[in-house]
């Protein structure tokens, strides 16, 4: 389809209006360039998820949004459950709840100086990433499904971390409401070595130093100065998300018909919520967000031992972990009623503003953190949620740079050891057991992590708290 | 015959052949090809796969999910693909070795079969068959 008519309706917001089968309005949050970036076949994407039943509102796409399949990476989408509204596997993609979590590390840029080749050797050595890798704890049958139940409490139960790490994560660190019993043998067989793995492709262990603070107050409650060491983990529910995703797909495209639901693209594969299936596939997708927690949890303490026996001074914290790839039942205001709405966020982050109950006491008048990675050689940034951020998306802000350029032109124009001495002379050590790999991750492969950011606080999605630089990076 | 196509998030597999069972293959080896080369998969193991599809389309993602499957929980990577395809039922044996990561240093892990720009088209007695790898 060609490019539809995009109406400008405030600075850094557009608008699609409805058309064809769509029953809302698209509406993408971008800046003059950022809103030229986005191709057709984006647009028709969130035109696409627009045309689902019990739509409310709007299909929305952050200013990272890039082509997905179904929904587009960087769509958020809110379903009326009481209005025939859909569930879509589509909608939260193959890998359930990949997110950021942010470690703070008690530790200064002088403090690790001397010895950032050694953390890097260490972490490289220590953190399971890559094709192929396996965690060093199998589960059998009946202990998998307890992780898949309890998350990252589980995971602290079993020794990986404190339960003072458990009020830092999206809703107390476990999805209520999963049920194991409707994730399939084959899912749970990929995932009984994976546990504590990084993956590969664009999941990242950063080893991250605080570079710039832009709201002195929020950067104080989130407990950030200039010159921390931080750690930021990116990584998601591995072998087990990728199975029950593509098991439902294939239920939900194969079912969507008997429901009346004319799908435009097949991978957008919706039920009602309130179907069997929609909801056999809840408490399978709650079960995947469990599993990513209690990966991210386990990780965690990887990373603690790995610095505790380099650094006598270390002291590992958490600043939040937060999902980007989830449905979730959240309250929100619909012309001025408050109503339980499934969001799904399809590559794009929660960003809940000061006051909501979500928030760790700590940070309830600051909002929720909003963990942006961004690539090999550029700025990840730590924003904060608003309470705007409720009108314009039902909370939602973008999760990262988003990819500019396909894999197979970026191998075409990089290679790995070309990026690995590059980033040496800026100081950023790199680790990977692929050179293919990280040219396909190459940081120019990536929209402009700053432009994107910049764009998601002047629409008023989140605001910027704090910049950081990478210094050493262990690619999945 | 295989190669990918470009997709912005992801890879694309596509194959052309004169019968639809040597298509198959040839897309098993272009996914094997998102991970490594194929010609540096040493045939020290055999595994056997059966699957079925309500079409050709859904039988593709079947066909392409149930390699990843088997790649994923055996940590293995296959070089050699022989498929048969009888009304719609797929019977498949497929040769390869466990991933060494110092041989292969496999790039990035196939995650999961999507049903973007998935088709299985016959032109002029030439199958050409596609979809889009999630990596």
């Amino acid at each position: 389809m060609a490019r539809p008519q995009l109406k400008q309706i405030g600075e850094y917001c557009w608008q699609i209006e409805p058309f064809g089968k769509m029953r809302v309005p698209g509406i993408i949050f971008a800046d003059h360039n950022l809103i030229n970036d986005i191709d057709e076949k984006t647009m028709s994407q969130v035109c696409n998820v627009a045309a689902l039943p019990g739509i409310v509102k709007a299909s929305f796409a952050m200013p990272d949004a890039h082509m997905g399949y179904g929904f587009p990476i960087g769509g958020v989408a809110a379903f009326d459950p009481d209005d025939g509204g859909v569930i879509s596997g589509g909608g939260v993609g193959f890998d359930i709840a990949c997110g950021v979590r942010t470690l703070h590390t008690g530790l200064s840029e002088e403090e690790i100086s001397g010895l950032r080749e050694r953390l890097a050797e260490s972490l490289f050595r220590d953190i399971p990433a890559g094709v192929g890798s396996t965690g060093n704890i199998t589960l059998s049958t009946v202990q998998l499904d307890n992780m898949l139940a309890g998350g990252a409490v589980w995971a602290v139960e079993k020794g990986f971390g404190t339960k003072e790490d458990l009020s830092f994560i999206e809703e107390g660190g476990f999805a209520k409401g999963a049920n194991p019993a409707k994730v399939s043998p084959q899912a749970k067989k990929r995932q009984q070595e994976q546990m504590g793995t990084l993956g590969s492709g664009n999941h990242y262990l950063e080893v991250q130093k605080v570079v710039e603070i832009y709201d002195n107050a929020v950067a104080e409650g989130f407990g950030l100065k200039k010159g921390d060491i931080m750690v930021s983990i990116h990584c998601g529910s591995r072998g087990l998300g990728h199975q029950i995703g593509t098991d439902y797909l294939r239920e939900m495209a194969s079912q969507a018909a008997s429901f009346g639901i004319d799908l435009p693209d097949r991978e957008l594969a919706s039920v009602p919520v309130n179907s069997p299936l929609g909801q056999d596939y809840l408490g399978a997708m709650r079960s995947g967000i469990n599993c990513a927690l209690a990966n991210r949890q386990i990780l965690t303490e990887l990373v603690r031992r790995v610095f505790a026996e380099i650094f006598s001074k270390a002291h590992l914290t958490m600043l939040y972990d937060v999902s980007h790839n989830t449905a979730k039942v959240e309250e929100h205001k619909v012309e001025g009623k408050s109503k339980n709405l499934l969001i799904h966020r399809k590559g794009a982050t929660r960003s809940f503003g000061p006051g909501s109950n979500d928030l760790p006491p700590r940070y309830k008048s600051f909002g929720q953190p909003v963990l942006i990675g961004g690539t090999m050689g550029t700025s990840s940034y730590i924003l904060a949620g608003t309470n705007q951020s409720e009108s314009l998306a039902f909370s939602s802000a973008c999760h990262g740079a988003g990819r500019s350029m396909s894999r197979t032109a970026a191998t075409k124009k990089w290679q790995g050891s070309q990026i690995v001495k590059e980033l040496a002379q800026r100081k950023i050590i790199i680790k990977s057991r692929s050179m293919r790999g990280l040219a396909e991750e190459a940081p120019d492969a990536y929209k402009n992590v700053s432009a994107v950011v910049e764009a998601t606080a002047n629409a008023g999605l989140a605001k910027k708290v704090a910049k950081l630089l990478p210094m050493i990076c262990v690619k999945g | 015959m295989w190669e990918h196509f470009a997709h912005q998030a992801d890879i694309g597999v596509r194959a052309t052949a004169e019968d639809l069972s040597s298509a198959f293959e040839e897309t098993a080896l272009a996914l094997t090809a998102i991970v490594t080369e194929p010609k540096k998969v040493e045939a020290a193991e055999s595994v056997k796969i059966e699957c079925s599809g309500k079409n050709e389309e859904l039988l593709l993602v079947n066909w392409l999910s149930s390699v990843i499957y088997e790649m994923d929980v055996r940590k293995m990577l296959f070089g050699r693909f022989e498929v048969k395809i009888e009304n719609l039922k797929l019977s498949a044996k497929m040769w390869g070795e466990k991933i060494n990561q110092n041989r292969h240093c496999p790039a990035v892990e196939p995650k999961a079969v999507t049903y973007n720009q998935l088709s299985v088209k016959n032109e002029n007695g030439k199958w050409t068959i596609q979809c889009v790898i999630d990596v």
